[in-house]
Order: structure tokens, then sequence, then C-alpha cells
């Protein structure tokens, strides 16, 4: 599986980082070197063996459903960029 | 009274206690000592008002009779923690400006204990490196140099403020994060002790997540009974991080007997890699012989899948990371750059906020996420991640810790691998299988190397087992004696 730059170029708009197209080359060639390395996980027989999802083995804690925080818009706001009236504010998304 | 500075924390409490110095006395000596390291670059912010006035209030708690385990101690945090109405930057420029209206658990139960913040430590950036060399804030330097040498080398990473405020004896201590060895590869290259707790024994909440199923908070100071006192103000469970473990937090300190007579302690032969430095392996020899002599029984063992585990982790951690590192979108904090539409100002804010490496490992644990290799990438890592955490299940059958060494090197040089990412991947070769794991590891000094830099022995043990950890690294210092200290040659 070796990434060719339209695929680099597709998983760094997924990844909604903007990459200019000389850069798309050298970056799959990094990739692939990573990647190649990667490849190694192949040898290990995982045949009936479940993934781990769990690092401690714990179940996670259930809570009532009911509102426990909030209240402070201020804070909420208080790094954004932008922001108006206590929302945050982007470009304009609907035409 | 001496140069304070170069008392540990522990020295420092009982000094305190017995009026021998004020807080405000420990504190200034401390801020003087951070001012004149500042060629180490080690601070990425500086907070000397807060804790002068920190140190004050100190002395009045204690005056009250209400000190606190940690009471006037002062401490750097790295800049990973999140601290309220202080500067908090993660060393990337996405986060510019980012002042956090509140604080993290961890943080906050350092002050709960008395401690005092000295500043924000630098790191690699999001965390992400081995030798502090992404940082948007510039590298760390490392205070150790080759003898005769006078060229800069690397203090490790991601937590190579840390380290190097500590090893400067800038800080009494400080916090580190620990994904896959950033506090104990740097503690090993600068000479400190340095233990990443269980998975879930300190709280994620408030800390820049870089991967969730990984990231660990723990202390680094310089010595082992220093990191004892410290583990045990910073954990504790928080029902604010759903992962974190609720538990008793015993008294670290206490595990402290120096007696690990008839302690089981493995030593995987796996570890034993080709090429592995002739001194590295003739120090391991030697911290094989000092449990021997104390006591211990020595028992090899194996852990088969140890080669997989920095593959698994390549992939597993950069996977997380891509999920987490979303939230950094130009809209909620940090650095916006405008684009044509919301999509082009997403793209535009994270191509220059975020450096290469993070950019590398975005890439890299996106495409593993996608649709159509999901299953060949993360789900393969997973399971593999499943074999190397059974490989120690079964060891812990036989041994109650285990002995290996921390890095496959000393500190290098600026530039010596930050062109090659595998090269650099390599340094946490013997600290990720422990992280895939979730275990408890420490790294203690052991020696020096043939050009006089610090190198580190690391002890793993059972989750949750941080005392057996503590108790046997307590020996392992001792019988090391490492009493070597860097010229402070940052002075001038």
């Amino acid at each position: 599986m070796s990434l060719d730059k339209a695929t680099v170029a597709k998983v760094a708009n997924l990844a909604r980082i903007k990459i200019v197209e000389k850069d798309l080359e050298p970056m799959a060639a990094e990739l692939n070197n990573i990647l190649g390395w990667v490849e190694q996980l192949g040898e290990v027989d995982t045949e009936n063996v479940e993934p781990m999802t769990s690092v401690a083995e714990m179940r996670l804690r259930w809570r009532a459903d009911e509102v426990t925080d909030g209240g402070y818009v201020e804070d909420v706001v208080a790094n954004a960029p932008s922001r108006e009236d206590g929302f945050f504010a982007v470009p304009k998304v609907i035409e | 009274m001496g140069d304070l500075t170069k008392l540990g924390i522990a020295a420092a409490r009982d000094g305190l206690n017995a009026g021998d110095f004020s807080a405000r006395e420990l504190t200034a000596a401390h801020i003087t000592a951070m001012v004149a390291a500042k060629p180490l670059n080690a601070f990425i912010t500086e907070t000397p008002d807060q804790a002068v006035e920190a140190a004050t209030a100190s002395d009045a708690r204690r005056a009250k009779g209400e000190a606190g385990k940690l009471e006037g101690i002062p401490l750097a945090i790295k800049d990973l923690f999140c601290t309220k109405d202080v500067l908090t930057t993660a060393a990337s420029h996405i986060l510019d400006g980012f002042k956090p209206r509140y604080e993290s658990t961890v943080t906050a139960n350092l002050w709960k204990e008395g401690a005092v913040m000295l500043g924000k430590v630098n790191l690699d950036e999001l965390a992400m490196g081995s030798s502090n060399e992404t940082s948007y804030y510039g590298n760390v330097v490392n205070p150790w140099r080759r003898a005769g040498d006078n060229r800069d080398l690397v203090p490790g990473g991601s937590s190579g403020g840390s380290a190097s405020a500590v090893a400067s004896f800038s800080a009494m201590g400080a916090t580190g994060t620990d994904t896959g060895g950033s506090i104990r590869q740097p503690a090993s290259f600068t000479g400190i002790v340095g233990c990443k707790p269980t998975y879930g024994r300190c709280s994620r909440w408030g800390v820049v997540a870089f991967a969730s199923s990984l990231d660990q908070p723990g202390p680094m100071a310089r010595s082992v009974r220093d990191t004892a006192i410290m583990l045990e103000a910073m954990a504790g469970f928080d029902p604010k991080d759903s992962t974190s473990v609720d538990m008793p937090v015993p008294n670290f300190e206490a595990a402290l007997t120096g007696d690990i007579r008839g302690l089981k302690v493995g030593i995987p032969k796996e570890y034993r890699t080709d090429g592995m430095s002739p001194e590295i392996e003739a120090l391991w020899q030697q911290g094989i012989d000092w449990m021997k002599a104390a006591g211990a029984e020595i028992v090899e063992i194996s852990l088969p899948h140890t080669k997989y585990a920095l593959a698994a982790y390549y992939i597993i951690a950069p996977a997380e990371a891509s999920s987490n590192l979303a939230r950094y979108d130009g809209v909620r904090y940090g650095l916006r750059v405008e684009g044509k539409d919301l999509n082009d100002m997403y793209a535009n804010t994270r191509a220059e906020g975020f450096g290469a490496e993070v950019k590398r490992r975005l890439l890299i644990g996106t495409y593993a996420l996608s649709a159509g290799y999901y299953d060949a990438y993360y789900l393969k890592a997973q399971k593999v991640r499943t074999r190397i955490a059974n490989d120690f299940k079964e060891a812990y059958e036989k041994v109650d810790v285990i002995l290996t060494p921390t890095a496959p090197s000393a500190a290098f040089s600026f530039g010596d691998k930050s062109d090659d990412p595998l090269a650099m991947y390599l340094n946490d070769v013997f600290t990720v299988p422990a992280s895939l794991a979730g275990l408890p590891g420490i790294s203690v000094p052991a020696g020096l190397s043939e050009e006089g830099l610090p190198l580190g022995l690391q002890l793993l043990g059972r989750p949750f087992d941080e005392e057996t950890v503590f108790r046997a690294a307590g020996v392992l210092e001792e019988a090391a004696g490492f009493t070597a200290t860097p010229t402070d040659w940052w002075r001038g």
C-alpha cells in the first residue's frame, strides 16, 4: 500500500491541512517511509486476538443524565479569535 | 543558609518545617536560578510575581499550621497543563495567546498541597517528539555537555523543558506527561528521575490531549523520594476524566523501605537488541548486579512482541492525535488564518499553526483511520497492542518488576536525528511497550557514559503497583550513588 500524490492530497483535505502542490511529493515519500516500516505488523499473528480498547481493565462510569455544568458563556468564548454576543463567529457558510 | 536550589524536595520540606528558611526565600532562590538559566530556553512563560505571591501565602498557611504535602515547594509546569489565566501553548503556534479559564486537575492538586508555580516549561510541539526540537518556541538545551566539548545537546523529549529546568536546579521538580516515553527518556538524558504512573492514576483533565489512551501525567525531580512525594500530591480520582481510576492514593514515600530481598526482577531478553551500544549493555548488567547484591532474585523473561511495539505505537498515537487535534479549527481558541470560506479558513489555520512533525503524524493518523485502511492499520495495531499487553501480563506472573535501559543512547546533538523521523522514533524503543500496556515506569540515573553524559535505567511494574516500582528504584538509586551534576556553564 503506497501513497501517491493524489492520496496525500485527499488525506490532507480530510485532515483540513493545506499542503501546497510542490510539497505533496516529498510528503508522500516521508509518509511511505513510515508506512513501509509499519508493514512489519503484518508478521504478528493476530488471529482471534481482540483489539485493545481499554487500557486499565475497567468499565466506563455512568452518571445520571442531568445538567451538572455550564452557565459561563463568557469563559467559553473568552479565547475565541472572533466572537459576537456570546457566540463564536465564523466565516459565512450559507449564501 | 547555603544554596537553597541544591536541596531536594524532601530536604526543603524538612528545612521549611524546621523554620530554617521561608517559602519566600526558597522561591526567590529558584527565580534567580530560572532567570540565570535563560540560555537553556527551558521556560516558555516565567511567572515570578505569582510565584512570590504564592510563596507568601504558603508561609502564612504554614504559620497557621495548615501546611500541605508540597507546602512552599517551587515547581515548573509542563506547558501542556492548562493553568488558569496563564498562557498555555503546548509549544504550538496553533494555541497562540490561549489563556485557559480553568485549571487542570493535576496542577490544582499540586496547589492544594501548597506547591508554588515558577512558570510553564517548554516541550516538543503538542508533546510530539523525542528531542525537544519541534517546539514553536525553539529548542530546549540540555544542561549537560560532553566532557571537553562545548556543543549543545538535546534534553530529550517531549518533556524537555521540565527535564532541563530540574537538572539545571531552576526548579525542585516539574510535571511531565508521558505518551511513549516523554517523561522517562528526557529524565535519562538529563540525569534526573522521571516517573510515568499507571494509566489512570493521574487525571488527564485539563492536559492538552495528544493520544488519550496513552497520555499520562507524572513527576520529574532529582531523586526517587522527591518523585514519590510529588506523585502522591498529583494523583487521585477525578470524575472529570472518564479513565481516571477510583482507587486510594498510597503514601508512596513510605514505600521506600530500602529492602528488596526476595523481589523478583525480570530481565526481558528481547530488549537486548542487535546493535545495542556496549556502554548501555554494561550499565544494564551493572543494574542487574546491584539488584542481585541487594537480595533480589533475577529472572530472565520473554516479551516476544517487543519489536513490534514502536510500529503499533506510530499508528495508534497518530490515529488518536488526528481525532484529538481536530479541535484546533481557528474557531474556539488560538490562531486563526482567514480563507475564502470556512473550510479554507480551517485548512489555512492548521497549515500555519502546526509544525512539520505534527502535520506528518496527523496525516498518518487520518490515513490509518480512513475508509478502506482502518482494518489494515488501526485495527491491526490495536490487536498487536493486545499481544504486547498480554506479554507483560504473563511476565508479571513470574516477576514483580522489570529492569531495562531507559533509552538506547545518551543525549545527542541538535540535528542528529531531526531529519529522519524513523531514527527519532527509535529513541522510544524501550519506553513505548510499557506505554502501550499502561504500566507504571520510572527512569533512575545510574551512571555516566564515556563522554560524561548521564544514562538511566528503567524499572517497570504491575498496574497500580507504583509502590514496588518506587521501592526497587530507591534501592537502584542508592546502589548507583549518582551524584554528578552538570557544570553551570549557562551562567556565563
